[in-house]
């Protein structure tokens, strides 16, 4: 009988787990640096709160969650949802030029949330990147320790690349909120494009080439379309030629 | 009743903004490139490019419509 070490399956669980992590914070603190956090936090706790149950309900049942119309619809969600900003940002950087927007926050043209009640925007955004992800990692947990009999080797892997990548998120918080908010939601524009792109076709079984590597090809080809359109744009707006 | 009604109608217009936004047709485009992926997967032809392609098309458009639209300042 071969069975896989605890080690190894620690480390797979992380490395797997680090990835899926990586894509929820990436989301959060977009999302929260952009819109503001106080909703943002309680998208994320809710989404744990709803992970907590549906992980303490499902236990070893969970592989068999259908996760490809989960990442459809999630993913689909979040690419319509991703282009709105990414026009947007692509509109207000282009008008007010990266130098015009540093440090100052305009009202009429700021995603920021000042309204006492909860921004429904901020919170179905974390608390999407949440579920689906915390519910991919949960799955890898199960299949990678449960699969070789090490189940808590598997989730003090998966535990270890949240805490450690929830961490480098809280630590970047500060060094994101200084970016200039119309580029911040270009920035988060293009990011939830990539990842609706790559999640919603997944969903419906298209194989990307490269796996997920692919998330960093589609990062490239629209962050090169945002600066062509914003470049477009202003030549549009000020007659500038496009900038290098 | 006025206020379950009135939560309905929130509750609507939330996703409707949430899902179409300022400018539907790029999201309806979007809905039909998912619905064209699928068919042209489930018949064993590559599709991970359309949905880049439909994207990049449509914000072109959406966003020359935008600039072609009178400003309201």
């Amino acid at each position: 009988m071969t069975s896989t070490g605890p080690i190894a399956v620690l480390i797979s669980t992380f490395l797997a787990s680090g990835v899926e992590a990586i894509e929820m914070v990436t989301i959060v603190v977009g999302v929260g640096a952009t819109r503001g956090w106080r909703s943002t936090w309680i998208g994320v706790a809710a989404g744990f709160g709803v992970l907590a149950v549906v992980v303490a309900v499902a236990g070893l049942a969970l592989r068999a969650v259908p996760i490809g119309p989960l990442r459809l619809v999630v993913g689909a969600l979040l690419l319509t949802f991703g282009l709105q900003w990414f026009r947007k940002g692509v509109m207000r950087v282009a008008a007010r030029g990266f130098a015009g927007i540093g440090g100052v926050v305009h009202e009429d043209e700021a995603e920021l949330w000042t309204e006492p009640r909860i921004d429904w925007t901020a919170f179905t955004l974390a608390f999407k990147g949440v579920t689906l992800e915390g519910l991919e990692i949960a799955i890898l947990v199960v299949a990678f320790g449960a699969g070789a009999n090490q189940l808590g080797a598997g989730i003090i892997g998966a535990s270890a690349a949240l805490v450690l990548f929830g961490a480098a998120g809280l630590l970047l918080r500060g060094s994101v909120q200084r970016v200039p908010r119309s580029f911040l939601q270009l920035i988060v524009g293009v990011l939830l494009t990539t990842f609706g792109t790559f999640w919603s076709l997944e969903g419906i079984g298209v194989e990307w080439p490269g796996s997920d590597a692919a998330i960093l090809g589609l990062l490239v080809v629209y962050g090169a379309t945002a600066a062509i359109f914003v470049s477009l744009e202003r030549q549009r707006l000020f007659g500038l030629r496009p900038a290098v | 009743m006025k206020l379950i009604w009135s939560w309905i109608v929130g509750f609507g217009r939330f996703w409707y903004g949430y899902i179409f936004g300022d400018d539907w047709t790029v999201s309806v485009a979007v809905f039909i490139g998912l619905i064209v992926s699928g068919v042209l997967t489930a018949n064993h032809v590559v599709a991970w490019w359309l949905i880049p392609v439909i994207v990049v098309v449509m914000l072109g458009i959406s966003l020359r419509r935008a600039s072609n639209r009178p400003r309201k300042s």
